[in-house]
């Protein structure tokens, strides 16, 4: 059990329930290796993932969730374009709401949207990206990805270099990674950093060399192509140059760390195909490990009760 | 809330009359007769006639809202000219300036004398502020002189700023001979973006778009500098950054043709009352972080800032239920502003009570060239009645603007408006 009703973010949530989480993913990763991939768990709950951006991986991601733990899942996915005013929101929630269920799986491009969900319907709402604020399940899937390969999250050196300003993925790790007592450092383009970040506990570096050595673990962040020539980002190339994750740039560091990717992949812009392909990097993992993240917070919001993982 | 006309003859009883102007607060009675100041101070009050026992109650001059937006023509379904009036009498005010962005614009005389005609039975005095630029459009000014002749006080491209230097500066020069207010909503749209809260810890946290403080101050600058190069005179309105009012402190040394004022959500809010994402507190300009918050209330107490204007803006259910980036910018504030403000200034700051009702009374009024001296034998009755020591919650039947969008509710204040009298109605605040 959690002590929070839904998953709207990392921020102020509790370490012992962010543990608990991930532990609990651990049990269901073991699932996923048996041959028959299913348990009872969520039998008779209805889940809806209401997706109002378009999203493959993470709609799968959870998708598969729901059906390992043989829940019923309905996918609602909405154009923004009808979203303008945002009439569609309350209305097709509470429509959906009426309908019985359970729990929203719910992506939207507003900050803040998951939040405001939770003031109108009953149902349980789990966050799957809200615009550039959280990304939270991503999160958790990261910590499990480096729990995994490195038994403990405290202390851990973690790098996150990329676009900060604008990803709900680098919030979300900010926010569970230094509530589980992680070293966190950011690096990427100074206007893409807010200035104020600091005040989240973590420390920036725009020279990735001296970040590279220094971590652990690195976390790439995608670079959006439409950030590229309207004076954020100058060009791919001064990108690749500057904060690219290269083999050129991970071969001469002595000590190998771990390379993460929340997908999908620009190769050869924030990270070359060598280093992405290669055996540091745990990016498949951490793919594997979402569906384990994902059941284990269905799970302990919607069905923890003895034997239920049976 | 009971509207009523002012009977022939009406009498205050044993009230505190606090009189703004010649700054004192004394014990006294109040004989309206036809509407008018009969007499006032210490007499013999006449019993046959009608009369009202205010012991424990404070009376002083209507107040005086410069930024008030009360929709109408156009959007209706927010507020009416009549409906705003009622807000405002909830509020104590009795006199408003109504911003032109309205659909369409006020930016002709023709529309300047729609608003006069059609508020000319409202309970309250309404005066017209009309668009510096035709449409709002920021490109090119409109015609200031037929539109002051027919009431307009004064000129607001309101919430579409003057981003052209060019416009700005030849709109002031040509105002100089209309000796009226320039009122500039001071923003870059540059630099503001798509920001829809200040820029800072919390907008990041919240991960939305940030408006930095640096949007207004530029701005602000630049219109110090026009004013005083064109000599005219130039009214800030809702001011929120620290360094704006460093500018304005510095640029009010020499030259009294500068104004300026602050919204009462302002002076109460920082940016952390928006951690739960509350659209009823997106604001343009944004509730700025606590240092700028304080920095408001320094400039108030210092004098650097002039008056409390509310920037009373009506929105509906559907404009505010919805996204945080999607909803509308305002919030109402006329049935709040008293009760809020004194809790800053007066409760809190320990500013006396005479010099916080100049800030929503004379200080206005000397803006726009109204009236001021109103606690005078023979002057039209245009007076508040307050409970300077009730202790009340504000909440949603406290209001009545068409719309609800208030971030106020459930705040506990002390003091509260009784009576307003106003244009021959008298007001029985509930």
């Amino acid at each position: 059990m959690l002590s929070h009703k839904h998953l709207l973010g990392l921020e102020n949530f509790p370490r012992e329930d962010i543990q608990n989480i991930i532990d609990t993913a651990f049990n269901f990763r073991e699932v996923l290796d048996r041959p028959i991939k299913k348990v009872p768990s969520l039998q008779g709950v209805t889940v809806v993932n209401l997706f109002f951006e378009n999203s493959t991986r993470t709609r799968i991601s959870f998708e598969l969730a729901q059906k390992r733990l043989s829940a019923d899942t309905v996918n609602f996915s909405a154009s923004t374009s009808s979203l303008k005013k945002g009439e569609g929101f309350k209305d097709t929630a509470q429509n959906i709401e009426a309908m019985k269920i359970d729990a929203v799986v719910m992506r939207h491009p507003a900050p803040g949207a998951p939040k405001h969900l939770t003031e109108f319907i009953d149902a349980k709402v789990i966050n799957a990206g809200d615009g550039t604020h959280e990304h939270p399940t991503q999160a958790i899937l990261d910590m499990m990805s480096l729990q995994e390969k490195f038994g403990e999250i405290k202390d851990l050196n973690v790098a996150i270099v990329g676009d900060i300003d604008h990803s709900r993925v680098a919030r979300s790790n900010i926010f569970g990674l230094v509530t589980m007592g992680a070293n966190v450092t950011l690096c990427g383009p100074p206007n893409l950093i807010p200035d104020t970040i600091t005040d989240l506990g973590v420390t920036v570096n725009y020279n990735i060399d001296e970040v590279v050595e220094w971590a652990d673990a690195i976390n790439v962040l995608r670079i959006q192509r439409e950030r590229m020539g309207i004076g954020l980002i100058p060009s791919e190339r001064e990108y690749r140059k500057l904060f690219g994750i290269t083999g050129e740039r991970i071969g001469r560091n002595k000590k190998e760390i771990v390379i993460m990717h929340p997908g999908p992949i620009n190769r050869g812009v924030e990270i070359d195909s060598g280093v992405a392909d290669s055996d540091q990097a745990i990016i498949l993992d951490q793919v594997l490990n979402g569906v384990a993240s994902r059941m284990s917070i269905l799970y302990l919001l919607l069905g923890a009760k003895d034997g239920g993982m049976k | 809330m009971k509207i009523k006309k002012l009977p022939k003859k009406l009498l205050f009883q044993n009230t505190e009359i606090l009189d703004p102007v010649k700054r004192t607060n004394k014990k006294g009675n109040i004989l309206l007769v036809n509407g008018k100041i009969a007499e006032l101070g210490i007499f013999e009050s006449p019993s046959d006639i009608k009369s009202i026992d205010c012991n424990g109650l404070t009376l002083t001059h209507g107040f005086c809202d410069l930024h008030v937006h009360f929709r109408e023509p156009g959007n209706e379904d927010k507020e009416t000219l009549e409906s705003g009036s009622r807000a405002a009498l909830a509020g104590g005010f009795t006199r408003v300036c109504t911003m032109p962005n309205t659909n369409p614009p006020i930016d002709s005389p023709e529309s300047v004398s729609y608003i006069i005609e059609k508020s000319k039975d409202c309970p309250i005095y309404v005066h017209p502020i009309g668009a510096v630029t035709k449409g709002q459009q920021g490109i090119e000014i409109s015609e200031m002189g037929l539109m002051n002749e027919m009431g307009a006080v004064a000129f607001s491209d309101d919430g579409l700023p003057i981003q052209n230097g060019l416009v700005m500066r030849k709109a002031l020069e040509y105002s100089t001979m209309l000796g009226v207010p320039i009122i500039n909503h001071a923003e870059d749209d540059c630099l503001r973006c798509d920001g829809v809260m200040n820029e800072g810890i919390i907008s990041t946290r919240l991960g939305l778009p940030g408006n930095p403080n640096m949007a207004e101050s530029t701005m602000v600058y630049r219109d110090l500098k026009l004013a005083e190069m064109t000599g005219a005179r130039l009214h800030v309105p809702h001011v929120s950054t620290a360094t704006s009012v460093e500018h304005i402190k510095l640029m009010k040394n020499n030259n009294n043709n500068i104004t300026a004022e602050v919204t009462p959500h302002h002076l109460f809010f920082n940016d952390e009352s928006l951690v739960n994402y509350d659209t009823n507190l997106k604001v343009a300009p944004p509730i700025r972080n606590d240092i700028s918050r304080k920095a408001m209330v320094k400039g108030i107490l210092e004098g650097v800032i002039d008056c409390i204007a509310t920037d009373h803006a009506p929105h509906t259910l559907h404009d505010k239920e919805t996204t945080f980036d999607l909803a509308a910018f305002g919030m109402i504030g006329l049935e709040s502003c008293f009760g809020i403000v004194k809790r800053v200034l007066v409760d809190n700051e320990g500013l006396s009570l005479i010099n916080f009702v100049e800030l929503l009374t004379t200080a206005p009024r000397k803006i726009m060239g109204f009236n001021c001296d109103l606690l005078k034998v023979g002057t039209e009755a245009e007076l508040v009645l307050f409970d300077p020591n009730e202790k009340w919650i504000f909440n949603n039947k406290n209001v009545f603007s068409k719309s609800i969008n208030s971030p106020f509710y459930g705040q506990k204040l002390v003091g509260k408006i009784k009576y307003t009298i106003s244009k021959g109605y008298i007001s029985e605040i509930s």
